[in-house]
């Protein structure tokens, strides 16, 4: 789910979509650190490290596979503090591994934190469901809405710099419509464990094990 | 990991902020840049300092396959979404010269800005990065998050491939079934739950050695003769090309 150095700032559309990223970025690194404390930084920086060492589990589809993205499971952990944890990760991939680029950090870090901040707001409350059903259920649709708006706002950045981009557009959208249920199904077992194992990393009560 | 292991290389000289300071100004101004003779200086130049950096050429093509997967992306689908003249037909769509050309130079400005991020950001230590930023205003917190997510990194990742080989002895193979998506969840969650037990350890090892928000700076760049060269020639650099694209 990255967009390339280079790809959008070739219009002034694209110019603008690459500005409006970095502006969302701002913000909510801002907000996401002012909720950090110092002594939070630590844990922080581990979990993200730990979704970083995720992402690289394949999972078989067909003759193929596709990667854990879990922005859904990163905003119900993280809350606010997706923005910033994101911005580094993101930040070290360019470093690292080539994969996105200056220009367009602050783009790629808003589509996948917004969809996590969104999570966090919408299924917070849900996955302290009593049942284990319900908390699987929302946990769910929680990692399922994440990584599709996650897509839905890849596909926009594209759509929107330009004519040429709709090709691109729909192709990546529906590269991601295939993934959401497999990353639902993750992100509902990742949760109902983690609910019986370690609730505080979800602020949540225990749930009770049979 | 160290980059500069085999003998320091003619950038390794140049202080790592104006290196960075180098990088984003470059960026700024290819990214805008669409004519070919600019974008042609532009890779130039990123090749040349790519041959000063010290990395080596198998390490440089490796960090830039993921970008030109990208790119061939786009120089398939692009052309088949442009108006203007059309080279041919595939199936219902219509294959457009301008298309092409636009893919073309994306292409050409991706692998421009990013090969010479590789050449004089990548090739430094990412603790010198994050020792170079925290000169820049960048919110203390922002830089202690950078350099813990450094430290912890293949420390998480090893914890991964461990616990990885756990699975795998008990005779787990993924398919795509229930049981693969129970198992890599269970796996995602145990993984979190250790990652969170040992920040603990860390904070309370912080805290018996009085840490209290501050990292001290040991040592200090020094901005010589040297550096107000470098920062010369890449202005030239960049004036050169923006003088080829707005002439």
């Amino acid at each position: 789910m990255h967009i390339a150095e280079g790809a959008l700032s070739g219009s002034l559309a694209g110019v603008a979509v690459l500005g409006a990223g970095w502006a969302a970025t701002a913000l909510g690194t801002a907000i996401g650190l002012r909720r950090m404390d110092y002594e939070r930084v630590p844990q922080v920086a581990l979990l993200s490290s730990a979704f970083f060492a995720v992402s690289l589990i394949p999972i078989p589809l067909g003759v193929t596979s596709v990667h854990l993205v879990l922005c859904g499971l990163v905003g119900l952990v993280l809350g606010w503090a997706a923005f910033p944890a994101l911005l580094v990760a993101l930040f070290l991939q360019v470093l690292i591994a080539g994969a996105g680029g200056p220009t367009t950090l602050g783009l790629n870090t808003a589509v996948m934190a917004t969809p996590a901040i969104a999570v966090y707001a919408i299924f917070r409350r849900a996955v302290h469901a009593r049942s284990e059903t319900a908390t699987f259920l929302s946990a769910f649709a929680a990692g399922a809405l994440g990584v599709l708006l996650g897509a839905v706002l890849n596909a926009a950045a594209l759509a929107l710099s330009g004519r040429e981009f709709q090709v691109v557009a729909r192709a990546a959208l529906a590269a991601h419509l295939v993934i959401a249920p497999f990353e639902g199904l993750v992100t509902a077992v990742a949760v109902v464990f983690l609910r019986k194992v370690r609730p505080e990393l979800l602020d949540a009560p225990l749930l009770a094990t049979h | 990991m160290d980059p500069t292991a085999d003998g320091p290389a003619l950038l390794d000289r140049v202080d790592p902020r104006s290196r960075i300071l180098a990088t984003i100004a470059f960026a700024l101004v290819v990214s805008v840049v669409n004519r070919p003779p600019a974008l042609l200086a532009a890779l130039a130049s990123a090749v040349v300092s790519a041959a000063f950096s010290g990395v080596g050429l198998r390490d440089m093509l490796r960090r830039l396959a993921p970008l030109n997967l990208f790119m061939l992306l786009l120089v398939a689908l692009m052309p088949l979404s442009s108006g203007g003249r059309q080279l041919g037909t595939v199936g219902p769509f219509s294959y457009s010269a301008d298309g092409l050309r636009l893919a073309l130079t994306i292409a050409a400005k991706g692998n421009a800005i990013v090969l010479l991020l590789l050449a004089l950001a990548g090739s430094l230590d990412i603790n010198t990065v994050g020792h170079a930023i925290s000169h820049f205003r960048v919110p203390d917190k922002l830089t202690h998050l950078l350099l813990f997510t450094v430290r912890y990194l293949d420390v998480l990742r090893r914890e991964y491939h461990r616990l990885r080989a756990a699975i795998e002895v008990r005779a787990f193979r993924p398919g795509v079934n229930m049981h693969t998506y129970r198992t890599y969840g269970r796996l995602v969650g145990m993984l979190l739950v250790r990652s969170l037990d040992r920040s603990e350890r860390v904070v309370a090892a912080m805290k018996c050695r009085g840490f209290h928000g501050h990292f001290y700076l040991l040592d200090h760049f020094h901005y010589s003769r040297r550096d107000a060269l470098f920062a010369a020639a890449a202005a030239a650099v960049l004036a050169g090309i923006a003088r080829l694209e707005w002439q």
